[in-house]
């Protein structure tokens, strides 16, 4: 049996990488290489995961400089010369070892008014938005976000600006935006506005390379500065 | 802090201004190479630029869109790398875009009377 030489980020901002060494398994994914880790090498190691099945959005890490969801991605395609080099996300603080604090993170989705508004009460009959209406397919388009924050790790403009609400956050706003059910539409486009907003995306396209629901928020980012731009115009913010 | 509205309003005025620019400058590209395919000297570009109402509008559009684009760009670049932000830093490019302006227009003057 081959053996992977793995390289952990210990620590919390300041720290240092801690080589282990793990038996090489068929089918093994890099979450189980640091679970591998944490109960046969060191317990102390601090790691986040829950579903295990690419569901939940936990187990994110930087994986050889790339952030991926660790519980998906298996070593066989990431290991080079059975090497592998696994770090917290970047982009945000890190509180332990490859645990970030993803408070920042899910901060900026409260302030795109990531959360739906509606009119209607359980009184009342369902709303009924045809599968095939446009806004309903842009909604689909960018609805199965996880959150898992690899998005928000890979991209340049939050690194230079970090007051900026970041992909997934703005993804969110633009199902929302979309969401004929939806009443905030106006200050929800006011709240992803301008240069901490969407305006600030360089269309880089960081995020939906590396989006492992295979999303495309640059696309919703993009649907947004035209929202908001129209909006403006009109004087409706 | 400058408002939302006018940081969208810049941004959409930086993408209208680059429409622009993408379109004046390929005029200007094909201007150059037929000046200099063709050989022409510095007095027959002035005899065709001189009272011609013509160029002296597109450079002046030309001038323009630089002046509109270039600072808006230059404030987020600014802004991105030095972390630099607020009133002086937009004070800062709405100089930079007054005087491009002016020496860009003082230039098509130049070659037009």
């Amino acid at each position: 049996m081959s053996t992977l030489r793995v390289s952990v980020w210990r620590g919390a901002e300041s720290g240092e990488f801690r080589i282990y060494e793990v038996p090489r398994l068929e089918s093994q994914t890099v979450l189980d290489v640091v679970t591998y880790i944490q109960r046969s090498l060191d317990q102390t190691l601090s790691y986040r995961f829950a579903c295990r099945v690419g569901m939940c959005g936990s187990c994110a890490m930087t994986v050889n400089g790339k952030a991926r969801w660790t519980c998906r991605t298996h070593v066989a395609g990431v290991a080079e010369d059975d090497q592998i080099e696994i770090a917290p996300l970047a982009n945000l603080p890190v509180i332990k070892d490859l645990v970030a604090d993803m408070s920042r993170f899910f901060d900026k989705w409260a302030q795109a008014k990531g959360r739906f508004q509606g009119t209607r009460t359980r009184a009342d009959d369902f709303a009924r938005v045809l599968p095939d209406s446009p806004q309903r397919e842009a909604v689909d388009a960018a609805i199965e976000c996880i959150g898992c924050g690899v998005c928000y790790s890979a991209c340049d403009v939050v690194t230079w600006n970090p007051e900026y609400l970041g992909p997934a956050a703005l993804n969110r706003a633009w199902t929302l935006v979309n969401d004929v059910r939806d009443t905030a539409r106006a200050a929800r486009l006011a709240a992803v506005a301008g240069d901490a907003g969407c305006h600030a995306c360089h269309t880089h396209m960081s995020c939906t390379e590396r989006c492992p629901k295979n999303l495309a928020p640059t696309a919703s980012i993009a649907g947004l500065k035209r929202a908001v731009a129209a909006a403006a115009l009109k004087g409706e913010i | 802090m400058m408002n939302i509205r006018t940081q969208v309003l810049l941004w959409t005025a930086q993408r209208a201004s680059a429409a622009v620019l993408a379109l004046c400058v390929l005029v200007h590209l094909i201007t150059i190479i037929y000046a200099v395919k063709n050989g022409l000297t510095a007095a027959e570009v002035l005899g065709r630029t001189r009272g011609n109402p013509g160029w002296a509008a597109f450079y002046a559009l030309f001038v323009a869109a630089v002046a509109v684009h270039a600072p808006i760009g230059l404030r987020t670049i600014l802004s991105e790398m030095l972390g630099w932000r607020g009133a002086a830093l937009d004070l800062l490019v709405l100089a930079v875009g007054i005087a491009l302006a002016l020496w860009g227009w003082r230039a098509v003057w130049g070659v037009f009377v």
